[in-house]
């Protein structure tokens, strides 16, 4: 005893802060194309390398290179890149409507545009997505009516869902996209129980859901890995490691001491960890698991290696605790230039309409907002206050009934 | 019609339940194979199969936030948490989830689930297996909480709560498993046998969920309780010699505001019992109620009698459950002011 040194205390921080050279540059990752790719029905335990790995398609030419190339038509792609430059023009100009006045609170997609657009895609209709505030390029990818959109940010008269949530905590059954909420993790396991019952029903539906690197934290994630493990639950499980819980790195979560990929070794499903700015790797990465969960093989957990470019919401300045040129340090790029350049080197795409399409989808954005402010920006207009009451219970009881009456409504 | 105690009678309505809806099953810790540490479910899993009625992880919260995803899909998803001293890690997903999802996605989806768990005192279970944690959930706008205090009505209530599509908690007074009980803990133990409550159906029925029963009709004061505190009162207004109305309020949400009105209006005095401390209790909600509606018919302050606002404390059972000597007391400081 006498010879140990005193013990201390560790404490986790980032390779650096404002005003300091990011470390995210240097960050060792595997080569495109490096990662293999085991049939869709190995055993988990032939496979447990492959959380250490990083499934990349793309190089840094924009080239498909490796054994996770998927067979995705040139059609599709286009339709993916759309969908990530309107996700990121709405979320533009809606982050600029805040600023504005326009509505309380908004929360971008930037820089991971790749992950929702990509996994809407690849699942089916039937399919439900348990979304995070972090995967509109979702909704967008199915084409869901922007002008609808803007007034559930706006809270206004058309507010699809009545007032009664904060922006962007949107649900869109049709589209399969289940309620969010604003208490981060607490949908995890609904997607594991979501499709046991799938499972149960014999159908052949399967669940996505999300949760963030930080939120990995939380017991939800570790019930829903011990659910999904335990009953073979068929839905893929994934954490969108974007580096940042607001102000918290990472390592914050455990992402120093290893991948989040890796939790999945404990439970026994396969772990992938994905390039997240890579919509083809993002796109084969879900097609594999989509197929091993429909061949009753059960949950995958996939990390979406992705970065936050922008803050956390428009309430925060990543600014004030990481450097401010962290977001161009990233390694792994920007998923819709990338996506892009593929396109371009397939000569399937070019600048000129590229720069159209942009022109196209700014415009329907404004449309949009347009429209939606026509009924009213946030305050100006809202639902009638007596839909506060309504969707308490499915029948409402006295208490609702008599104070429905006392506010007059 | 069969007697049956309270477990067989809650063991029947999940057969029943089972055998009538393919979209119904049961999960929980210990409750598949074995059926259950108060053998509530004894039988269903080799009756109606594996996947009808199986086992779970330690984990409420994982048990709760699975069986919302189970009834957004589409199912009847009849939960067990163990005690309900363990649901305090699901109270995230019962908050925040269960009761909010149909408000929050403006009907998109809803949590028809049930949440069985036995509750509170009397069988020196110590500060973690004799809670009774009803006004946590009373409080949460989109829960409701069923507790009901005989074999004839904890099947009812239970089949009315499965086939509710909001998710219903449904507390069974573990006290009243196998007999009633007056909380005279030094006389010999009852069985249900030969109570008229115990005769129950073996088929399909329900005890709609917010109609109180009035066990007792009575002119002088009106008592207001639930479960175990049901058979508490009775002999407790026995034991004062006061003519008490005995309302038993079945579920607290939703509550049956008007039968309380009637009564209280008529005796023009009222005592809630219930065995949860009594600081922030269902019983301050009662007593405000009471005295919004009934305040000019009152002839004396409303009263509270619970437990002590202590942790439920082992070797002092007694000392802190309320028996119906503290009922009497108060029924008859009732009739004194």
């Amino acid at each position: 005893m006498a010879n140990l040194p005193p013990l201390s205390l560790h404490i986790p921080e980032p390779s650096a802060r404002p005003g300091e050279q990011s470390g995210v540059a240097a960050v060792q990752l595997p080569e495109p194309g490096e990662t293999r790719r085991p049939d869709t029905l190995a055993v988990e335990a032939d496979m447990r390398d492959l959380p250490f790995g990083l499934i990349r398609v793309l190089d840094d030419q924009g080239v498909a290179v490796g054994p996770w190339i998927p067979s995705v038509s040139p059609d599709l792609l286009r339709h993916g890149l759309r969908s990530m430059m309107l996700t990121r023009i709405f979320d533009d100009r809606l982050f600029r409507a805040h600023r504005q006045g326009k509505t309380s609170f908004y929360m971008k997609s930037t820089g991971e545009e790749a992950i929702g657009a990509a996994q809407s895609m690849v699942l089916g209709g039937g399919d439900m997505c348990f979304p995070t505030y972090r995967v509109m390029s979702w909704l967008h990818a199915r084409g869901y009516p922007l002008t609808e959109m803007v007034n559930q940010v706006f809270s206004n008269e058309k507010d699809p869902l009545k007032g009664r949530q904060l922006p962007i905590l949107y649900s869109a059954r049709a589209y399969g996209f289940y309620s969010l909420s604003g208490n981060v993790g607490s949908r995890f396991g609904h997607a594991v129980g979501w499709a046991m019952a799938s499972a149960y029903k014999g159908d052949d539906k399967i669940a996505l859901a999300y949760i963030g690197e930080g939120t990995t934290a939380e017991g939800d994630f570790h019930e829903a890995l011990t659910f999904a493990s335990v009953y073979h639950a068929p839905c893929i499980l994934c954490v969108t490691n974007n580096q940042w819980a607001i102000s918290s790195y990472s390592g914050i979560a455990g992402g120093d001491e290893t991948t989040f990929a890796a939790k999945a070794i404990a439970y026994g499903i396969p772990g992938l960890r994905v390039d997240g700015n890579d919509f083809l790797a993002v796109w084969a990465a879900t097609e594999w698991a989509a197929e091993r969960a429909r061949s009753n093989k059960g949950a995958t957990l996939i990390e979406l290696y992705t970065y936050r470019a922008a803050g956390h919401s428009t309430s925060d300045d990543p600014t004030k605790y990481r450097p401010a040129d962290e977001p161009e340090a990233w390694p792994l790029g920007d998923p819709i230039e990338r996506l892009k350049q593929h396109l371009i080197t397939l000569r399937e795409w070019d600048e000129d309409r590229h720069a159209m399409l942009a022109d196209e989808l700014d415009q329907l954005v404004r449309v949009a907002v347009k429209e939606a402010e026509a009924v009213g920006t946030l305050g100006k207009s809202k639902p009638p206050v007596s839909e506060m009451f309504e969707g308490v219970f499915k029948e409402p009881d006295w208490r609702v009934i008599e104070q429905r009456r006392e506010l007059g409504v | 019609m069969p007697t049956m105690n309270m477990i067989r009678a809650l063991n029947s309505a999940l057969d029943v339940k089972l055998g009538q809806d393919p979209d119904t099953l049961i999960f929980g810790q210990d409750v598949g194979y074995f059926g259950g540490v108060f053998r509530v479910t004894d039988g269903l899993q080799k009756k109606h199969g594996l996947k009808r009625c199986f086992d779970a992880p330690i984990s409420e919260g994982g048990i709760i936030a699975t069986a919302i995803g189970m009834g957004a899909f589409g199912l009847r998803p009849i939960a067990e948490i163990q005690f309900a001293d363990y649901i305090l890690p699901a109270l995230d997903q019962l908050v925040s989830e269960a009761a909010r999802l149909r408000y929050r996605s403006n009907g998109e989806f809803w949590a028809p689930i049930t949440v069985r768990s036995p509750y509170g005192g009397g069988i020196f279970g110590g500060q973690t297996h004799s809670q009774s944690p009803e006004a946590i959930f009373a409080h949460i706008t989109g829960l409701k909480t069923v507790i009901p205090s005989n074999p004839y009505d904890a099947k009812g209530l239970l089949l009315a709560a499965i086939e509710d599509d909001d998710p219903v908690i449904v507390l069974e007074p573990k006290r009243l498993y196998n007999g009633p009980f007056d909380g005279r803990h030094d006389q010999t133990l009852e069985t249900w046998a030969g109570v008229p409550e115990a005769e129950v159906p073996e088929g399909h029925y329900t005890v709609p969920l917010g109609k109180a029963a009035v066990v007792r009709e009575g002119r002088q004061a009106t008592v207001l309780a639930y479960g175990t505190m049901v058979h508490v009162a009775k002999a407790g207004i026995e034991e004062s010699g006061v003519d008490a109305e005995l309302l038993d309020l079945r579920s607290i949400v939703p509550l049956d505001i008007e039968t309380i009105v009637a009564s209280v209006t008529k005796t023009g005095r009222c005592v809630i019992l219930h065995e949860a401390s009594r600081f922030g209790g269902f019983g301050g909600e009662l007593s405000a109620l009471v005295q919004e509606r009934c305040f000019w018919a009152l002839k004396s302050p409303v009263q509270r009698v619970a437990g002590w606002d202590t942790p439920y404390p082992h070797a002092f059972e007694w000392d802190y459950f309320p028996g119906p000597g503290r009922l009497a007391a108060a029924l008859r400081r009732a009739m004194e002011d």
